[in-house]
């Protein structure tokens, strides 16, 4: 069995640089120990924070385009793709052609490469 | 590999401000794509050098998009020109990007290609200049962080793309055009902002009838300015403006470029908007007007925009064209709608009709219902004069 293990905070947190780099190394220390185990694949993907966040649908053949994170609450993630893009239209472009467009929306987070 | 956006748009910035200061006096250089490439690029440079970071930040800088530019567009200013107009014209779509807040790309428009300060550009919008430095480091950080593309976009997005982009510059217009002549200067100053950067985007886009149409609008509209507002602030009806106040130049500019545009044989929105209110302009007196051209241009308008605001303006057309009770049995339709319920304008068109019609007790039931709703005080006291007017005749 695969399992997705969704990482959730709050971002508006404060949070000191002390705390921040012992949390990176907490988070460095457990892809280690579990890429070790045989369990992770890669290292695990952090995501920019949701300001940067832009959501895809597609309605009546229309690509709508919204800033933000996605705003209905009623959604839920029911997946997730990880692909690599020359820039933010090719990543648009891509996510309109996600079956989920259509009826739900795609959050598109930019990944915080390390 | 995403680049340094303050840096380049600072620099892009930087290098046209000093042409516009220098090429008055010094005569336009040879090579006016390749001196504002060198003079952005040096400013850059300059900049870094200034910071006194070394030599991995300069290797950085040459890293970004706008030098990757760069070396790609001297070599095509080699061939010729047009590349000025490619680097304000990537500007363009970048700051309009539709994963940016609205509110976002306007700034950022009248940041980069106007070159507001941020001090400006708060007081245009009425917000606090932390609130708006905060929004534009937002943007340029997201335009940044989820590499937002600084290019024209190729041609199956260009149509949603300028549409865009002609949205974020009609909105810059209509805040200067709400503001009334009294207002802070900045505020009606973004009417001719608006206007300049349509300038451009016509130049940039020529084949883009739309571009035309919205800067047709623009000019008409600016065109009646002085005719607009009374000594005391008040609107003037478009009825009763007085005609000598219009800038007869300016309307047959905008004339000459919405025939051109339509000539295209692609209409959009923003020509049709025009073509109506061109209309009303070249029309000698109120009396003169060709409300059936008019009905006609709106029912195209609500076939390309079918929103309720289309509609009522179309009711009003017809209730010119036709009479006032044609008019108000679509105003009331469109009022059953519930679309437009607490919409001043829907209840101060039914109070209209309905003085037109002589139903007086009606027309003066309607008018306080858009008193209660009216948004600013130039509206609130026009309705106050035809309550007062209504209530004096028997």
């Amino acid at each position: 069995m695969r399992y997705a293990l969704l990482v959730c905070n709050d971002e508006s947190a404060d949070v000191t640089p002390a705390e921040q780099a012992a949390r990176f190394a907490s988070y460095t220390a457990f892809a280690d120990t579990m890429l070790e185990r045989g369990v992770l694949r890669d290292a695990g993907v952090r995501l920019r924070p949701t300001i940067t966040a832009t959501t895809v649908r597609v309605r009546r053949g229309d690509v709508v385009i919204a800033d933000g994170p996605f705003a209905e609450t009623k959604e839920q993630i029911g997946g997730f793709y990880l692909v690599e893009c020359e820039d933010l239209d090719e990543a648009i472009e891509i996510a309109s052609q996600i079956p989920g467009a259509r009826f739900g929306s795609i959050e598109v987070r930019p990944v915080w490469e390390i | 590999m995403t680049g340094d956006w303050d840096l380049a748009e600072e620099c892009a910035q930087d290098a046209f401000t000093k042409a516009l200061e220098r090429w008055p006096r010094d005569g336009v250089p040879s090579n006016p794509a390749g001196w504002l490439k060198t003079t952005a690029r040096n400013r850059a440079l300059d900049q870094l050098r200034r910071a006194a970071v070394g030599a991995a930040k300069l290797q950085e800088v040459a890293m970004t998009r706008f030098v990757d530019a760069d070396a790609e567009s001297v070599d095509r200013s080699d061939r010729g020109d047009g590349t000025i107009t490619d680097d304000r014209l990537r500007l363009m779509f970048t700051c309009c990007h539709p994963a940016l807040p609205v509110d976002a790309q306007v700034a950022l428009t009248l940041r980069t290609l106007a070159g507001l300060t941020t001090n400006e550009i708060a007081r245009a919008f009425l917000v606090p200049t932390e609130t708006m430095a905060k929004r534009l480091v937002r943007a340029k950080r997201k335009i940044h962080d989820a590499a937002i593309p600084y290019r024209v976009p190729p041609a199956h997005q260009l149509p949603e793309r300028t549409a865009a982009v002609l949205a974020v510059l009609y909105a810059l217009f209509n805040e200067g055009y709400s503001a009334s002549a009294g207002a802070d200067l900045v505020r009606t100053g973004l009417c001719a902002e608006a206007i300049r950067l349509a300038r451009l985007l016509v130049q940039l886009m020529p084949d883009e009838p739309e571009a035309s149409g919205l800067l047709a609008l623009m000019v008409l509209h600016d065109a009646r300015r002085r005719a607009r507002v009374d000594a005391a602030g008040d609107l003037v009806l478009m009825e009763d403006q007085d005609r000598e106040l219009w800038d007869k130049a300016a309307i047959d500019e905008a004339c000459g470029l919405l025939e051109a545009a339509m000539g295209r044989d692609r209409f959009g929105p923003f020509q049709l908007q025009a073509a109506i209110v061109a209309c009303h302009a070249s029309a000698p007196t109120a009396a003169d007007t060709d409300w059936h051209h008019i009905v006609v241009l709106y029912e195209r308008l609500s076939e390309l925009v079918p929103t309720p605001v289309v509609a009522l303006n179309r009711a009003v057309a017809i209730a010119m064209a036709d009479g006032p009770q044609s008019g108000l049995e679509l105003v009331d339709q469109i009022d059953a709608g519930g679309a437009l319920a607490g919409y001043h304008l829907l209840a101060a068109t039914r109070a209209d009709l309905l003085r037109r019609l002589g139903r007086n007790a009606d027309a003066i039931d309607a008018y306080q219902r858009a008193y209660r709703l009216a948004p600013t005080d130039a509206e609130r006291r026009y309705l106050t004069r035809r309550l007062e007017e209504l209530s004096a005749t028997p």
